[in-house]
This record gives structure tokens, C-alpha cells and sequence, in this order.
């Protein structure tokens, strides 16, 4: 398979990798693709999901900012375990990813 | 620390751990290992090159892309090559790696990818460094050395503005990063700012990958590095300087209008960044009035440089300047003021992957002298008369003169906080806002980050303060000079500096894995799980 | 004599007691100067957890001044910016017994305290998780103590000179006091600083763990000393501790003379969402090393109070030092020794708590009014050899600090 790049959902132009079989994970449930080498926040990119996060003081939308592990504003829970840095966990064929707001452990949701 | 007994491991082989599997950590690692020293790498990415040679996953397969996307050999060490080909320093890359593996095959250097250093102590006259293990991070093994080299690495300094927070902007070595790692985009329409030899490369590859780059807007006066001043052009070899000329064309092939001189002055949205307002900057650095422009984006790649890694240093207590630029202090042989502690690469001041590359090499063949006697130096071996080290010597210092000319021409930014208004957000953790910071400068005389801290939580939260930190010397800068011109006394610059706090732990670290550490007793064994 | 370097009071120190002595002697009408080599809060304070307690205290002294101060802080409480300014959280302490025999001694201290005005509820075993549903199974019991209160210690600092310079006190931070001025008589008559002199009939000695210092510079002895401890700051948490929680041991922890490391679990929510561990005590003087051990047996600790805690991360870990004196008890009042210098230090773990009593208590005896408390037990002079009292310290007093007397 030759695959595209994406953009928010768009195809734009062919890209240059032959990857493995695109595979399943859920995010609040719903179905989205990765591919085999994606962190999790790399698949919910390509499914034109850029924040998955609410603060806990004003409840702003946030997703990846520094893109290396240093900033942790791209926090997510992923199989249940709360708090993951998004752009440094590898995604897995299954993966259950909730958007949480707040603390990112319940309980606090605005 | 020349005066320091070499310590004696169990079978008389010196240990070296070396944090960080950038250029500097590898080269580190390979000179130390050449001079049969045991060396175990630790290091957070998945495969060893660090930020810099950040490798496309396996899993992704990735092909050349038809036209060769280059990457200067100037860049910052951790910018990630370009998103589908291989860098122009490829061949460097691939001697080092090769030279590397055969190590790692050998069994002379141990490399432990996806292990996440959270702690660092001095212990039985050595080290002992504690890493997360995997990316679970739900234990910890520790490495116990005679020597630790710290090639840490930097990360991207960010000053706010209006709208920073929304989603899509990042930063553009975070755009980069997660172009070359997973070969994704922020975006369909992206707008680059803010400032420093980084934004080229990425605007570049991010048009390469398909991104419409509507603008490429740099604080800084281009003209200065595409014509470049004498103290560039002296500094800098002809191939170099071909190279950031090569820009002005890759850029025009991928028709990026370029604005020198401007600034991103706010980003507007409500769930994410729809359009960004620029401005063009006077003579003295303020926005010209009725500059303003609107661009529609759906995203913003931004950075202003970069800043080292130096919680482990500070930890380990080596001393840490923050003038003229944040780095751990070290001596020629790239050793800091701590026994048996070296440091290389962007920790011991930003200067770009080949500057890393032959500073850890020197730290590597220094560990090398220091093993084969307690009181050696390297450039004191072959009665001074070393030409490796003479050769080692010179290319360092071409290359940070280089990088000091390059650095010289993207001015810092003096004019920042006049273009926050109070609502702005600065720590993005605590989202404390600026208005919050100045009224604890102002009626509670803080003077100081940590008094900031306290008092309004910036610094505080996940990230410790590695993203405000920047943005929180910079109100310190701006209330210190209104007390100069207030003409109060003692109005002075900031306090210890807001880039250069002491974090005891490099990362978070689950509880249950602290509490579980093998007690002290029983400690002194390899790599307790 | 330039009217800026003239006032009724120098307030040595900016830290929460320091902040506390300045608001109230303001308040009553005196002309205060704050002065801190560093910024406010920058010393031990902002290293606290800001604890107002009475429930660690046997009946004495202390008791009674915890007592008088945790009055003071509902007062304060009562100015509607303070308890937001602050993050006062009037919320309780929970003290828990892991075995019948230390909820036997838990019991016996709760009904000792309730005699002396402490409020002190029993809570049955099977009531602890109504109380404070995290906690771990297994506990024997506890003792509830409504009382107990927090605020965040840096922020009350800020606020207490806030509302101190609303009265008119001046604050000088950045600002080192290099010597005591003593007229030929050996009563005080101000302070010199790096940037000059300060005249003041009166220095209240509010340096914290560095008050020893401040006390030598007039002659006295004034043996404080650092106690170091460490916390451990969590992730934000959604409200997982509700109250001030700790172990009972503790009680036994604050009062040992040992100078061995010792850590017993004291778990707490914030107001912000981390949730702070403490504490441990160590004499160990003023390094700042970060101990591992400690870290990971304040962990441990505090896992087996909350087992929840266990999967949650560790983003930051603090050290500050206690200032202690060697009867855990605080020199508050003046010393004979140097007629002027009044002392407010040596408060070891409970200088945020008992930092309200403490500075009504100077302030009286700035204005010459009587003290709501006897304040024979903090003393000042009561560490001195015997006979070495009074005069002694004149004699240790630099020449020229004396003859600088005449303004």
C-alpha cells in the first residue's frame, strides 16, 4: 500500500512510504486508522484530530505542542492508563484512547 | 577533578554512562569504547540519533522522496532531517551509526533504547543513574558508572503570544519531529515563525511534504544571513554558507513568501488556530502601526531557538551558566566542574549536531585518558603533541565561532513582552497569564522565577516550568527595566536565571516505582529491576 | 536624617512569620520596615507545606500557641480576599492508627488535647473511609481534628505584606542586614544593611532558620538550627486526599531529638490539585542534596495510606530546612540581652501555623500591651548557660558599631 499523507482527513500528495496494514484503534470509542510506526498522537493527526485534551482551570482544547515529550500538553489516556504523552506512545492495533479533561482521571470534568 | 582517583570497577574496566544517543552521545560513546572503556548508552528514543537523526519508524518503511530534502549541517542537533530523505550529513550519519553498532554488536557499548532518565546521584564514588523503563514506564533499572558523560540534548524555546495555546501550533521542531517520525502533518496550511536557523529547514520540509506554507515569518533581518556579515562569512566555510543560500531557493521552488523582520502577533481560533496576524518590526524592534496583517492557517509552527536540557547537570551539581546562553560550564576536554562528570552537545551550549559531534568525541577520547590513569588528560597523553587532539581542538572551535556568528545575526527578541497584554497565557500547565505574573512583580516585589512560582504557579505543573521559563525571564526583564527608568535602586536584572532551575527529577516518576527502589542496603548491584 | 531611614520597627526577614509580625505591628499603628536579603518567602516558608495545626501537638506551650493562632488564621479568613488569596482551606486533619496499640497512645493524646480546647473526634475503623475514602484498608482507626487547616504558605506571606504595606509598612527584599546598631548602653537602635542603616528602636528577629545569625550579630546565643525535609509534589489530581492525613507516628517524629533520618506519611490535597507527601526530618545542616532514600520512603509511606497513589507520578520534589531550637519550642519576645531585639524564630515545622500567634504576640510587646499568652516557655535566653545572661552579648559588639550610635 502507498500512503498519503494527511491533512485533517485530505489526501494531498503521494508520500514515499510502503508501510504495514493500517490498523484499528478507538478514540472515545470511535474507530480511527494508524499505522504500524505511528505514535498515538501521530494517528490522531492523520485522523484530523488535533487536540484531545481539555485544561483543568479553563477547559481549553490542547493536543501537541512541543512534539518531543517535553511539554506534556499532548496528554491522553490510552487503555486506561491516564496521562500518556500522546507523541511519545507508540500505537498498538486496539488501542482504546480516551480524551479526558481536567486531571485526566475523572472526577473533574468541566 | 584531574585530582580524583580513577575508581576501580570490579574488574578493573572503567564504566561510562553516557545520557542521550544524539550525535554527541554516540560519538561520546564510540571514542570512549574505542579507548576500551565500557560504556552503557541510555537514551529515550526508540533508536539511537537523537532529534537530529531521527529516523522515520521502521514500521513506516520510508522511501526517498524524489527530490532530496537537505538538511544543513549547521542545524540544531536535534532538528529531525527532513521528513522523507535522507540529510546531505547522511554519510556522516551512517559512519557514525555504522561505527556505533559495531560497539553495540561487540558488546563494548550497551545501549539501552526507550529507557527515560528521571534521576541522576553521585554514589560509591561514581554515578548512579535511574531510568523508566520502555513505554510503559512502570519500572526502573539504574546504571551504575565510574563516569557519566550528560549529551542531553536541547528543546525548543517558545515565546507567547495571544493564542499559543490553541491547537495547532506547535513547535516547529515538533512539526518536524512528528513529520520525520510518523510522516504526519499539523495541518494543510501552515504558517512558520518565530525565529533562528531552525525555521528554514522546516519550512522547506514541511513544503516538501505537501504543506501549503503560507508564510515563513522571522523576527530577525534574513538579509544578514543571505548576505552574510563579515564575522558569518569569516566563520564559516564556503560549503555552509552555500547551503543557507541554497534556502533562498528551496524556498522561492516552494513559492514560502518570506517576511523578515515581523512577528506572529497573535493566533486566532476557537478549538484551533484558524489565522494568525503578523506585524513588521521597526529599526528598534517595536511593531510598525497599520503592519498588521491577517493569514488564514489551520496551523502554526513556531519557535525561537532552543534551549539545553540541564536538570541532571544542576542535580549533579555542575556548575550552569545562563550568560550568554544557558549551558553547563565544562573545560576543553568538555568535563564540568564535577568529578568524572562530562558533558557535550547542546547541554554544554546550543551549537547545532556537528559541533555536538565533535565535542562528544573529545569528551569520549577525554573519558579514554582519564581511564587509562587517574590524573590523565587526553591533550596531556603523546607529551601534548596529540594531532588528534590538535585536530579535535580546531574543529570544535570552527564550529562554535560559526555558530556564534549564525546566532549573532538572530538577535534575541528584546521587544517580546511589549506584545503580551495581561490575558496572554505563559504557563501553559497552570494557565497562569501574564497580567498574573506582573501584578506579583509589581506589588509583591517578586524578583526572582521562584518567587513567580510560588506566588502564581507558573512553572509549576507537568512540564516544570520548561515551557514558561523563557517567557517568565522575559517579565522579569521587562519589570526590571521599568524600575531602571523608574529610577528605583536595585531595580537589576533578574534574579538566578529563569532558564536554569534545579529539577530533581528529569522526568515524572510514578510513586509506586519510587517506593519500590531497592532500599540502600541492598543497593550496588547492576540494574535492579 | 532622611525620614525613609527612620521607623518604629525593623522586621528581620520576609518569610511568613516575618510577614505576620509586620501586619500586625502595622496594623496597630507602628512604622515597620521588612527587610530580606532574599525575595519574600524565599526561605523556608516557600519550601512549607503550609500546615495549620494543632492536632501534632501534646498539651504545652505549643498547643496553646497553636491554639491562639489557629483563632487568629479564622480571623484573617474572615477578610473576604483572604481565604482565595491564600487557598485557606479550613478542612481538617485526619490522624490514623495502623495498630490497636498506636491508636491506644492516639487516643490517650486526643483526650489529653480536648481537656486543653482541641477539638478531637474518634473515628472507628469502619468509619475511616467515610471520612476520607482513599485511605488503605486494614487502618485500626483515627482521631479527626476539625481545627486543622492549610493555606499555601508563600502566597499567605504575600498577602500578610500586602495587607502590612496597606498600613503603611515598607518592604525592603534583596536587602542584606549586615549588623545590629546598639547605642553605648546595649540597647538597639536599628539595623545596617548593604545599602546603609535603618534606625529603629526596636528589630524583631524573624530570620527563620538563619536566626542564630541575626541573634550573634547582637551577641546572643540563639541556637537554631536546620532540620531538613524533604516533599514530594504529585501530578494535579482530581480530589483524591480530602483532609490533612498522616500516620500517627509523626507525632513522635516532630518531638525526637534524633538528628537520624526520620519519615512518617503526611499526605494532603491542595487547593490547586497536587497532592503533597511529607515529611521527613533529618539533621544533616544545610545540604541540599537530593536523597533518594528519602524520597522513596516518603512514597512508600504515603502508598500505604493511599494505595491509589501508587500508579500516580511524581512530578517534583522539594527540600526546605526547619529551623529548630533544641526544645522544639520557638524564641518569641524580647531579650534581656540586647534591650530591642525581640525574637520570632526557631518555629521548626510549624512556623506557618503558629506564624498569626506569633506576630500579635510581638506586636504586643512592641506596644508594651500585655500578651494573650505567657511567653516564659519561648524565651530567648533561655538556651544561655546559666549566668552568662544580660550584658554579655555588649562585649562581642564591634567598637564601631557602638560609636555609629549618635543620630
Amino acid at each position: 500500500m502507498l500512503i498519503r499523507l494527511r491533512f485533517g482527513g485530505t489526501p494531498r500528495r503521494p508520500a514515499a512510504a510502503r508501510p504495514g496494514t493500517a490498523f484499528a484503534l478507538s478514540v472515545d470509542g470511535e474507530r480511527i486508522e494508524a499505522l504500524p510506526g505511528h505514535t498515538i498522537a501521530a494517528a490522531l493527526w492523520r485522523a484530523g484530530i488535533v487536540s484531545w485534551r481539555r485544561t483543568r482551570g479553563e477547559a481549553r482544547p490542547r493536543g501537541v505542542f512541543c512534539g518531543i515529550g517535553v511539554c506534556f500538553d499532548c496528554l491522553v489516556t490510552v487503555n486506561g492508563r491516564p496521562n500518556q504523552r500522546a507523541c511519545l506512545v507508540p500505537a498498538r492495533p486496539g488501542d482504546a484512547v480516551d480524551t479526558r479533561a481536567g486531571t485526566g482521571l475523572g472526577g473533574d470534568e468541566t | 577533578m584531574n585530582g580524583v582517583t580513577r575508581p576501580q570497577s570490579p574488574d578493573g574496566v572503567l564504566r561510562l554512562a553516557v545520557i542521550g544517543a544524539g550525535p554527541a552521545g554516540m560519538e561520546g560513546a564510540v571514542r570512549a569504547a574505542d579507548g576500551a572503556v565500557a560504556v552503557t548508552v541510555i537514551d529515550a528514543g526508540p533508536a539511537a540519533g537523537g532529534q537530529f537523526h531521527r529516523q522515520p519508524s521502521p514500521l513506516l518503511h520510508a522511501l526517498p522522496p524524489a527530490s532530496q530534502a537537505r538538511l544543513p549541517s549547521w542545524s540544531p542537533s536535534w532538528l529531525p532531517s527532513p521528513a522523507l530523505a535522507p540529510h546531505r550529513a547522511g554519510r556522516g550519519w551512517a559512519a557514525l551509526k555504522s561505527r556505533f553498532d559495531r560497539h553495540v554488536a561487540a558488546g563494548r557499548v550497551r545501549h539501552l533504547a526507550d529507557h527515560h532518565v528521571w534521576f541522576a546521584e553521585r554514589a560509591g564514588g561514581g554515578f548512579r543513574v535511574h531510568a523508566l523503563v520502555g513505554p510503559a514506564q512502570q519500572s526502573s533499572i539504574r546504571v551504575d558508572a565510574d563516569a557519566l558523560l550528560l549529551a542531553t540534548g536541547a528543546y525548543e524555546r517558545v515565546l507567547p503570544f495571544p493564542g499559543w495555546t490553541l491547537p495547532g501550533v506547535v513547535t516547529a521542531g515538533g512539526a518536524q519531529a512528528m513529520l520525520k517520525g510518523s510522516l504526519v502533518l499539523p495541518g494543510r496550511e501552515v504558517v512558520v515563525a518565530g525565529t533562528g536557523p531552525l525555521l528554514l529547514p522546516v519550512a522547506a520540509g514541511l513544503a516538501e511534504a505537501g504543506a501549503v506554507v503560507k508564510a515563513l515569518i522571522e523576527s530577525a533581518d534574513m538579509r544578514a544571513l543571505l548576505r552574510p556579515a563579515p564575522a558569518l562569512a569569516a566563520a564559516a566555510n564556503p560549503g555552509k554558507l552555500a547551503e543557507a543560500a541554497g534556502y533562498a531557493a528551496r524556498l522561492a521552488q516552494y513559492r514560502i513568501p518570506v517576511r523578515s523582520r515581523h512577528v506572529v502577533v497573535a493566533a486566532h481560533g476557537g478549538e484551533r488556530v484558524e489565522a494568525v496576524t503578523v506585524a513588521a518590526l521597526d529599526a528598534l524592534g517595536h511593531v510598525l502601526p497599520g503592519s498588521q496583517q491577517r493569514i488564514s492557517c489551520d496551523s502554526l509552527a513556531i519557535g525561537h531557538g532552543l534551549l539545553p536540557h540541564l536538570g541532571l547537570a544542576l542535580t549533579l551539581g555542575a556548575r550552569v551558566e545562563d550568560e550568554p546562553a544557558p549551558a553547563v560550564v565544562v573545560d576543553g576536554e568538555q568535563r564540568t566542574c564535577v568529578p568524572a562528570l562530562w558533558a557535550a552537545g547542546e547541554a554544554s551550549g546550543v551549537g547545532g549536531a556537528a559541533l555536538a559531534q565533535v565535542e562528544g568525541e573529545i569528551a569520549g577520547r577525554s573519558v579514554a585518558a582519564w581511564s587509562r590513569g587517574p590524573r590523565r588528560a587526553w591533550q596531556d597523553e603523546d607529551h601534548a603533541r596529540s594531532p588528534a587532539w590538535t585536530s579535535a581542538e580546531r574543529r570544535r572551535g570552527r564550529r562554535r565561532e560559526f555558530f556564534a556568528a549564525l546566532d549573532a545575526v538572530y538577535a534575541r527578541d528584546v521587544t517580546w513582552a511589549e506584545r503580551v497584554d495581561d490575558d496572554t497565557t505563559i504557563c501553559r500547565c497552570e494557565e497562569v497569564r501574564a497580567g498574573a505574573i506582573r501584578r506579583v512583580l509589581r506589588d509583591d516585589a517578586a524578583s526572582d522565577p521562584r518567587t513567580v512560582k510560588l506566588l502564581t504557579r507558573a512553572g509549576m505543573g507537568w512540564c516544570q516550568g520548561r515551557m514558561c521559563a523563557p517567557a517568565v525571564a522575559g517579565l522579569l526583564a521587562e519589570r526590571s527595566a521599568a524600575r531602571e527608568r523608574g529610577g528605583a535602586e536595585g531595580g537589576g536584572a533578574p534574579g538566578p536565571s529563569a532558564l536554569v532551575s534545579s529539577r530533581p527529577f528529569a522526568r515524572p516518576v510514578p510513586l509506586g516505582v519510587l517506593a519500590t527502589l531497592p532500599p540502600d542496603e541492598e543497593e550496588g548491584t547492576d540494574e535492579q529491576p | 536624617m532622611a525620614r525613609d531611614s527612620v521607623c518604629d520597627v525593623v522586621v528581620v526577614g520576609a518569610g511568613v512569620v516575618g510577614a505576620a509580625c509586620a501586619y500586625y505591628a502595622a496594623r496597630a499603628g507602628l512604622d515597620v520596615v521588612v527587610v530580606d536579603r532574599g525575595p519574600v518567602a524565599g526561605g523556608t516558608t516557600g519550601a512549607g507545606e503550609g500546615n495549620l495545626l494543632v492536632s501534632d501537638k501534646p498539651p504545652g506551650p505549643e498547643l496553646d500557641l497553636a491554639l491562639l493562632s489557629t483563632r487568629l488564621w479564622r480571623q484573617l479568613a474572615a477578610e473576604p480576599p483572604f481565604a482565595r488569596a491564600v487557598e485557606y482551606e479550613p478542612k481538617g486533619g485526619l490522624v490514623v492508627a495502623s495498630e490497636e496499640r498506636g491508636l491506644a497512645a492516639l487516643n490517650a493524646l486526643a483526650d489529653e488535647q480536648r481537656r486543653c480546647g482541641v477539638e478531637a473526634e474518634p473515628v472507628a475503623a469502619d468509619r475511616l473511609r467515610d471520612v476520607e475514602p482513599g485511605l488503605a484498608p486494614g487502618l485500626a482507626g483515627g482521631v479527626f481534628y476539625r481545627q486543622d487547616a492549610q493555606v499555601q504558605p508563600a502566597l499567605a506571606a504575600a498577602y500578610l505584606i500586602r495587607e502590612a504595606r496597606a498600613a503603611g509598612a515598607r518592604v525592603r527584599t534583596g536587602e542584606t542586614v549586615t549588623a545590629l546598631l546598639r547605642t553605648p548602653g546595649g540597647a538597639l537602635r536599628g539595623v545596617r544593611t548593604g545599602r546603609g542603616e535603618l534606625h529603629a528602636p526596636a528589630v524583631v528577629n524573624a530570620a527563620g532558620v538563619w536566626g542564630g545569625e541575626v541573634a550573634a550579630l547582637a551577641g546572643a546565643t540563639l541556637p537554631v538550627r536546620p532540620r531538613r525535609g524533604f516533599i514530594l509534589v504529585t501530578q494535579p489530581l482530581p480530589p483524591l486526599v480530602r483532609h490533612k492525613v498522616y500516620a500517627a507516628d509523626y507525632v513522635a517524629d516532630v518531638a525526637s531529638d534524633s538528628a537520624a533520618l526520620q519519615t512518617s506519611a503526611v499526605v494532603e490535597g491542595t487547593a490547586s490539585g497536587p497532592v503533597l507527601i511529607g515529611a521527613s526530618r533529618e539533621r544533616v545542616g544545610f545540604e541540599r542534596g537530593v536523597s533518594l532514600p528519602v524520597l522513596r520512603r516518603l512514597a512508600a509511606a504515603a502508598i500505604g495510606l493511599f494505595p491509589a497513589l501508587a500508579t500516580v507520578d511524581a512530578i517534583r520534589a522539594y527540600l526546605g530546612f526547619r529551623p529548630y531550637l533544641p526544645d522544639h519550642l520557638p524564641a518569641i519576645g524580647p531579650d534581656p540581652r540586647a534591650p530591642g531585639l525581640v525574637h520570632a524564630c526557631g518555629h521548626e515545622g510549624a512556623g506557618v501555623g503558629l506564624a498569626a500567634a506569633t506576630g500579635l504576640l510581638v506586636a504586643r510587646v512592641l506596644l508594651g500591651e500585655p500578651a494573650p499568652l505567657d511567653l516564659a516557655a519561648f524565651r530567648p535566653e533561655r538556651f544561655a548557660p546559666p549566668g552568662a545572661h544580660t550584658r554579655r552579648g555588649e562585649d562581642a559588639q564591634p567598637a564601631e558599631e557602638t560609636e555609629a550610635s549618635k543620630c
